[in-house]
């Protein structure tokens, strides 16, 4: 496969959300803001793509018995930095990120992509995948924050757009819209992107 | 803050449920729940491991991180303390009780990496619990992540013979009736509140 291939491959057809249907913990809890959408995203490219580097890159001397206890602390330790740095440059958000920078740890897109990716292929490969399957998860969450900041706040990025006349549909900051949202999105891209039949 | 280790209990449990209002352990939730035995079998133990761990990580973080000054490392120290707690857990059962071990065995290594657990560990640090606070707050969060897969297994049982259109089955489905029960949970809210 080359790495263009790589790359298609882990933004879209093997789509971390809606393929794999992993990471829908934080793709619900953070998107109700589309900055804290971005930055979230962010966080998970930047350990996706470091933690598949260097899982690949120690893959020869891991030994099998102990390698997702390895593969863990090697995800926290690039989620410590990403947590070091959201504390230090943007404490606003951090505060309001609050548990769910800390739980990159534990989801379910690193552990998938270390395991079925990073263990078994090359360094600059892993990389590339790492990128993709960040960008593809980071595209998810900005689309589903995009339909709740919108209805729910009138805004986008903060910046009001609809006018005083709208009245905010607090449903749409609420848990519910973000099942009923990411369903609907599920939905569509099994119809129109897989075609699939029943 | 003080609130009382019995408003958080049921706090946790209907207002502020683990799943369905703060979105912890959806992963394990939409792919084990096809079954009520299963989703029963896997929910006593994310409860357990959830409520000895939370405990564990308590003293680990309050009488040895705080006093050396290196809360930074919490994430990587809780991490370890879930795992290797689930790993002992593992050889214990294994041990003793050979037919629990082959009825929850396989769910022993998923719950490592269920959000649920980590998660609150990290609410009790942000939202600073005592160690009362953090165990009714833990019990509460593990009862009430085996009340939301149990309902979405019943209802996923019922969903079995019936007309859902083909894309929307599997996780479309599940996640619509997560949607209506998480709507339904809210008629909680007012009758006892933390944050």
């Amino acid at each position: 496969m080359t790495k263009k291939e790589i790359f298609i491959n882990a933004t879209f057809k093997d789509n971390a959300i809606w393929r794999q249907i992993l990471g829908i913990c934080s793709a619900l809890a953070v998107t109700n803001l589309m900055l804290n959408s971005l930055i979230m995203g962010l966080g998970v490219i930047f350990t996706l793509a470091m933690a598949g580097m260097t899982i690949s890159f120690i893959r020869a001397w891991t030994p099998r018995s102990v390698r997702m206890m390895v593969q863990v602390l090697i995800i926290a330790a690039y989620v410590i930095i990403v947590d070091i740095f959201l504390k230090a440059n943007m404490p606003v958000i951090s505060k309001q990120l609050g548990p769910y920078v800390g739980l990159i740890i534990t989801n379910c897109i690193l552990m998938g992509r270390a395991e079925a990716f990073a263990s078994q292929n090359k360094v600059m490969d892993s990389l590339v995948d790492g990128i993709g399957s960040g960008i593809g998860y980071t595209m998810v969450l900005l689309l589903i924050s995009f339909i709740r900041e919108l209805f729910g706040f009138g805004s986008i990025f903060g910046f009001r757009i609809m006018g005083d006349w709208w009245t905010a549909w607090s449903i749409m900051v609420m848990a519910p819209s973000a099942f009923f949202i990411l369903a609907m999105l599920i939905w569509i891209i099994n119809t129109y992107y897989y075609k699939v039949k029943a | 803050m003080e609130i009382s280790a019995f408003v958080l209990f049921w706090a946790a449990i209907f207002t502020g449920n683990i799943l369905l209002t703060y979105f912890l352990g959806m992963c394990s939730y939409l792919s084990i729940s096809k079954e009520i035995e299963s989703a029963f079998g896997l929910g006593i133990a994310v409860a357990f491991v959830l409520i000895v761990t939370s405990a564990l990580n308590w003293l680990v973080y309050y009488y040895i991180l705080f006093p050396f000054g290196i809360v930074y490392l919490q994430y990587i120290v809780f991490i370890i303390v879930i795992a290797a707690f689930v790993q002992f857990l593992e050889l214990v059962i294994e041990r003793y009780t050979p037919a629990l071990y082959y009825s929850l065995g396989i769910f022993l290594p998923l719950i490592t990496v269920n959000c649920a657990i980590l998660g609150v560990g990290l609410f009790m640090i942000i939202r600073k619990y005592s160690f009362i606070q953090t165990l009714a707050f833990s019990a509460g969060s593990g009862i009430g992540w085996l009340l939301a897969i149990l309902m979405l297994a019943g209802i996923r049982r019922k969903l079995k013979e019936k007309m859902v259109p083909a894309g929307l089955r599997g996780a479309g489905i599940s996640l619509i009736i997560t949607g209506i029960m998480a709507l339904g949970f809210i008629g909680f809210s007012g009758i006892v509140q933390i944050q």
